[in-house]
């Protein structure tokens, strides 16, 4: 029996966590009201420059940290459209996600030529969390864990911590829910949205990071493969909260788990990969416990003078 | 007497429009000091300019004896001045502490939810607001939201409260209760500035009131002294015709009957609970009752926008209970709806769309399902000359006509149809005594020519100077039917409670 097989859970929660970052991230974007569905892009864009500054500097670290400035540069251009000109949020979204797809595509392509990134690229660490790694049959989901991962769980933890048991956590909210009251209250309405839209470019870029030097050493064309719309899924979800994005994700995480085990069973992987959106519409139509969005999500606020 | 606030020659120009031309106020302290003006006298501007949303054109303002000049609501409130506004600054997805405290909240980095908690319970006990902290702000009532707001004005430590109209959104328990509030913060010194347009209450609750009109205060006046036809010609500028003139007139034969009418409402709730009614040829019909008592959904059943559970209602001897609202209406059916802007327009439309709502189907305002835009505007042309709608241009959306204007056009559509039955549920809620005279007007000259006029209204002065008839709801039922000139207010208020009365000759 495949459930039987510890091997199911530890690729469930490695599926999962690419899936959970960038949902986290986009709940940070959206509980200050700035619809971002550029997960899928910036997740790209943390994927490729993670890649080539790892190999660049010869230390995936700085890979990381590059990822991340990336992720946070393009979710800033993102911030600038939805906040200063009151852009269209999904327009805007989309076309970061058509952007990223072709500029890492073109980079890869004129930087790396048609190989492919170098085979020598180094990655982040992967190790067992001495202890846990001896509990047995659970144990094997922390052994030989990518560095990452480690850091993704505690990355989700702190940001539910953050944005519910903290006085700006509140602030945030405040901003998402009813801007003209935060407003009159003297809260800084522009700035918090800034700082949630880049908030959701650092999750997101380090999910996409996860992918290419996590459990990776290479990027390929496409590579996220839709995780930052299933993002987008687990957050709804999850209903706009950290942990629950983090419980979507682990769902989503498990399709997918699935899909690649029942490989040559005789199942589709097509079938399974539908799961997430199928949920997803469930739960929008309120039949899985009603998900609704903060009031002002997608709306833009003009400050008067 | 110490002024705690002074307003001096006050100016604010807008381009084309001068909203305040010359505001002079001075609100002494712990007195509650009434603002009274018709909607677009100004005084939503002055407030703004309080409260440092807007900055003025040229005049002084004084707090406690001191000029300020503020740049935004944040100095304002640092300076002490709580505003209430009509339309609430709430959050309803966060708890009552959390709204309270929100910008100032205790605690470090961590919000200290608990210590929030008790300092809004400490502060609602201080003022006797009772609310609970740690309640969902969208599940309050609007009384109970309204407390919050002004919670949150004194833990501001605000030592002036203004309030917007607070009254707008209350049921009349709601209002008896802010009233009692009012006279309670007046007893602890707060000076209280209270916004309105509606006579009753001014004379009510306010030590002195100073009358605004056309951007400049007229005049400031003891309460004491002052009488509702006083406060309304001041207040408009003219003589008012307060008490509607209405011929007697013999009620004719039956236009609606209503036979053991149930209904159920939204949220399946029975709300209408066997009703039998009767409404004729030339007479206002009026229910009076609190509000949640049914009486609109009652309307809305007539209306068709309801289906009724069980009973019958006809309309001239024709049984049309299981009629489509578009039938009805083509039968002679006119309706007035409580929410002018969520049922009774579409406000993105402009008015000449507006206007042909209840007719577009029918030439010449369509053939063969094309409309007939010049159709559609050479009725409205004439519609809005005739009800005198202001800005008169058909080409405005619904959305940039003040309240009254948009009453006007919405008892324009329906009237000029020609009905045999017009239910007209809240007609004037909103309206200044200007509009509410015009509003009467129409609903009389109906009934003068011999048309049904069912009046659904949750104010009872309306209620009492309008109808023929009197039915009185309480619970989903009539408690008991009085005529008009024997009715009076003790009367109603003791049937709205639930008390029957034997029914009489009506």
């Amino acid at each position: 029996m495949i459930f039987s097989n510890p091997e199911i859970w530890a690729l469930t929660l490695s599926m999962a966590i690419p899936l959970a970052l960038p949902a986290v991230g986009g709940t940070f974007s959206e509980r200050t009201g700035v619809v971002n569905i550029a997960m899928e892009g910036i997740m790209l864009i943390g994927a490729f420059f993670g890649v080539a500054f790892s190999y660049w500097t010869g230390s995936a670290w700085i890979g990381l940290l590059a990822a991340i400035i990336c992720g946070a540069l393009t979710a800033l251009a993102l911030a600038w459209g939805a906040i200063h000109v009151s852009a269209d949020q999904t327009v805007l979204g989309m076309g970061i996600n058509v952007f990223a797809a072709g500029l890492t595509t073109f980079l890869l392509n004129t930087l790396f030529g048609y190989s492919g990134t170098p085979v020598n690229t180094p990655k982040l660490p992967s190790f067992s969390i001495p202890g846990l790694d001896a509990i047995p049959y659970i144990g094997i989901i922390f052994r030989n864990q990518s560095v990452l991962m480690y850091i993704g769980i505690v990355l989700v933890f702190l940001a539910h911590w953050f944005l519910f048991s903290t006085r700006i956590g509140l602030r945030m909210r405040s901003v998402g829910e009813n801007p003209l009251a935060a407003d009159t209250l003297g809260i800084p309405v522009w700035r918090l949205r800034y700082f949630g839209v880049v908030l959701s470019g650092v999750f997101s870029a380090i999910g996409g990071a996860y992918l290419s030097i996590g459990i990776l050493n290479g990027f390929t064309s496409n590579m996220t493969s839709g995780r930052g719309y299933i993002a987008l899924a687990a957050m709804i979800f999850g209903k706009w909260t950290p942990l629950g994005s983090f419980g979507a994700a682990l769902i989503f995480g498990f399709s997918t788990a699935l899909g690649i085990v029942l490989q040559g069973h005789g199942v589709s992987s097509n079938i399974l990969q539908m799961i997430p959106y199928a949920l997803t519409i469930l739960a929008l139509t309120g039949l899985i416990g009603r998900s609704t969005p903060p009031a002002a999500d997608g709306i833009p606020y003009e400050p008067r003078r | 007497m110490e002024n705690v606030l002074e307003v001096i020659d006050l100016k604010k120009w807008f381009p084309g429009v001068k909203a305040n031309d010359g505001v002079n106020l001075s609100v002494r302290s712990g007195e509650v000091h009434a603002i009274l003006g018709e909607n677009g006298a100004g005084k939503s501007t002055l407030m703004k300019v309080i409260y440092g949303l807007l900055e003025p054109t040229a005049g002084e303002i004084r707090l406690f004896g001191e000029p300020v000049h503020f740049r935004s609501p944040r100095d304002a409130i640092r300076a002490g001045i709580g505003m209430v506004h009509q339309h609430f600054m709430l959050i309803p997805a966060f708890t009552v502490a959390e709204n309270v405290v929100l910008g100032d909240e205790p605690g470090g980095v961590r919000f200290r939810r608990r210590e929030a908690s008790r300092l809004v319970r400490q502060l609602s006990e201080r003022y006797g607001l009772a609310v609970d902290p740690d309640a969902k702000v969208g599940d309050l009532t609007v009384g109970l939201q309204q407390r919050v707001e002004i919670l949150k004005a004194f833990y501001r430590k605000a030592r002036v409260l203004i309030l917007d109209e607070p009254t707008a959104l209350l049921t009349p328990q709601e209002t008896r209760e802010l009233f009692r509030i009012i006279r309670a913060l007046k007893e602890d010194g707060v000076p209280v500035i209270f916004i309105s347009h509606k006579l009753d209450e001014v004379l009510e609750v306010s030590d002195r009131v100073t009358v605004m009109r056309q951007g400049k205060t007229v005049e400031t006046l003891e309460t004491k002294g002052a009488t509702p036809q006083m406060l309304a010609n001041l207040m408009v500028g003219r003589e008012v015709v307060l008490r509607v003139e209405k011929p007697p007139l013999q009620a004719g034969e039956p236009v609606l009957q209503v036979r053991d009418l149930r209904v159920r409402s939204a949220d399946r709730h029975e709300r209408v609970k066997g009703v039998n009614l009767e409404v004729r040829r030339g007479e206002i019909l009026g229910i009076a009752g609190i509000d949640g008592n049914g009486q609109f959904e009652f309307a809305d059943a007539i209306a068709g926008l309801l289906r009724a559970e069980s009973g019958e209602i006809r309309l001239e001897g024709r049984d049309i209970t299981h009629l489509s609202p578009a039938r009805r209406t083509e039968l002679g059916i006119a309706y007035v709806p409580q929410d002018r802007q969520l049922d009774g327009l579409v406000l993105s439309f402009d008015l000449a769309d507006n206007l042909i709502l209840r007719d577009f189907r029918r030439p010449p305002f369509s053939r063969r399902g094309i409309l007939n835009r010049r159709a559609a505007e050479s009725q409205a042309e004439q519609l809005i000359q005739t009800f005198d709608v202001r800005p008169p241009d058909f080409r405005r959306r619904a959305s940039e006509l003040s309240g009254g204007n948009q009453q006007k056009v919405i008892l324009a559509r329906e009237v000029s149809r020609d009905p045999v039955l017009l239910i007209a549920a809240q007609p004037t809620r909103g309206l200044d005594v200007g509009a509410i005279e015009g509003v009467h007007r129409q609903l009389v000259r109906l009934r003068n020519e011999g048309r049904a006029v069912l009046l659904i209204s949750l104010e009872l002065d309306e209620i009492l100077s309008l109808s023929d008839r009197i039915a009185v709801m309480h619970d989903g039922d009539i408690v008991g039917i009085v005529r008009g000139e024997e009715a009076t207010r003790e009367m109603l208020g003791l049937m709205m409670t639930g008390q029957r009365r034997k029914e009489g000759t009506a």
